[in-house]
């Protein structure tokens, strides 16, 4: 993958509003942002019901996956373009998501929902209607997920990329500072992870930043570009941006998202946790 | 629980002895800003955190002791910088006037 074939930018949705095998979709974190106004044409994916299991933390399956994008509109053909606030967070989380279940063209804006109300460009309240298809999905694509057990094997052998800011790393916030701190799971990281927290790869206008200085800022926090990696944030959707850097924009082989994450990691029982700014020892 | 400072947003349900808070709101004119960015930066001036401002220009952090710089960016107007100290157990209130 390149940049050329995982990101558009503002301009190009633009000029893709009318074109029909186009299809926007916002992903929020907040997910009432898409109701008060969003891109002409864009649908909405709401993580938190749409893209979870509604019982078991897990994704939804297979079928579900089908029967969502089906009833939405989505066909298989179609270029998926994501969007969403917060730099693209969600976003990047629903772009591996489609890339988990073998959507073949599926993008990302770039700078999201942030750079087009920065860039003042039109919202709208409209919501589009977009004929019923039968989507098929593939098998889940396991070698962009991982689980917790080969996270732990990984300590000491991969890299570990640990995308939550210093705070959260070295154990002093336990959540991104937006959400109240009040958790049940401890902090710290998983020793020998690399801090290189998402935002570094990102502009403040939420743009991505130059290949060059990508490849610098992994390099420089230890990256070893001759491992695999794992990356990992508190619920999987941040290093699902950082995931998008390293396998998307640079494309590096064997990157996966742990979208276990912190919530699941920090509240196993017996394994080992590091504190502190420094990755700590295997 | 108290709710939040008059017009700003609520704080039913949080536990605000526990939490640092820093939240405020932007203006530009005088009048709210309803669209635009907050980013919380650290003592070393990482991002920590971001919110879009609500419809009436408010904004709300839960960070921890010390000195946090706060970035907010709105359309048409340059990233302007803040500092504010945040204590657990208390709200630091902070007006950002463009």
């Amino acid at each position: 993958m390149s940049r050329e074939n995982s990101l558009v930018s503002a301009q190009w949705v633009e000029e893709n509003l009318d074109n029909a095998k186009v299809v926007l979709v916002e992903v929020d974190e907040d997910t009432t942002a898409y109701d008060k106004g969003h891109i002409k044409g864009a649908i909405k994916l709401d993580w938190t019901t749409d893209l979870q299991d509604q019982v078991r933390r897990d994704f939804v399956n297979k079928a579900q996956f089908e029967a969502l994008l089906s009833g939405r509109g989505v066909a298989n053909d179609d270029t998926v373009v994501l969007y969403g606030g917060n730099n693209n967070w969600f976003a990047a989380y629903a772009y591996w998501y489609f890339k988990l279940y073998g959507h073949q063209d599926v993008r990302l804006l770039d700078g999201g929902r942030k750079k087009w109300e920065l860039d003042s460009r039109e919202l709208v309240a409209e919501l589009p209607e977009r004929a019923a298809t039968t989507y098929t999905a593939q098998e889940q694509d396991l070698s962009i997920r991982a689980f917790r057990d080969e996270t732990v094997a990984a300590i000491g052998t991969q890299n570990l990329v640990d995308v939550r800011s210093p705070d959260e790393f070295a154990g002093r916030l336990l959540a991104p500072a937006h959400l109240p701190q009040e958790q049940a799971q401890r902090a710290g990281h998983i020793p020998t992870a690399a801090n290189v927290p998402w935002s570094k790869a990102a502009n403040d206008d939420g743009t991505f930043r130059s290949d060059d200085e990508l490849k610098e800022i992994y390099t420089e926090a230890g990256v070893d570009w001759s491992k695999d990696t794992i990356a990992y944030c508190r619920i999987g959707e941040r290093s699902s941006h950082t995931w998008f850097v390293l396998k998307e924009i640079l494309g590096q082989e064997n990157v996966k998202n742990y979208d276990g994450s912190w919530t699941e990691y920090g509240s196993l029982v017996g394994v080992p946790i590091a504190l502190g700014d420094e990755p700590g020892e295997a | 629980m108290c709710g939040a400072t008059a017009g700003g947003l609520s704080l039913n349900g949080i536990n605000t002895d526990i939490e640092a808070i820093i939240q405020g709101q932007v203006t530009k004119g005088g009048e709210p800003v309803s669209t635009g960015y907050v980013r919380l930066l650290d003592r070393t001036g990482e991002f920590t955190a971001e919110v879009p401002v609500s419809a009436t220009g408010h904004f709300r952090f839960f960070a921890g002791d010390g000195e946090w710089t706060l970035r907010t960016l709105v359309p048409g107007a340059e990233p302007t910088d803040r500092t504010v100290q945040a204590a657990v157990g208390s709200i630091a209130e902070v007006e950002i006037a463009f």
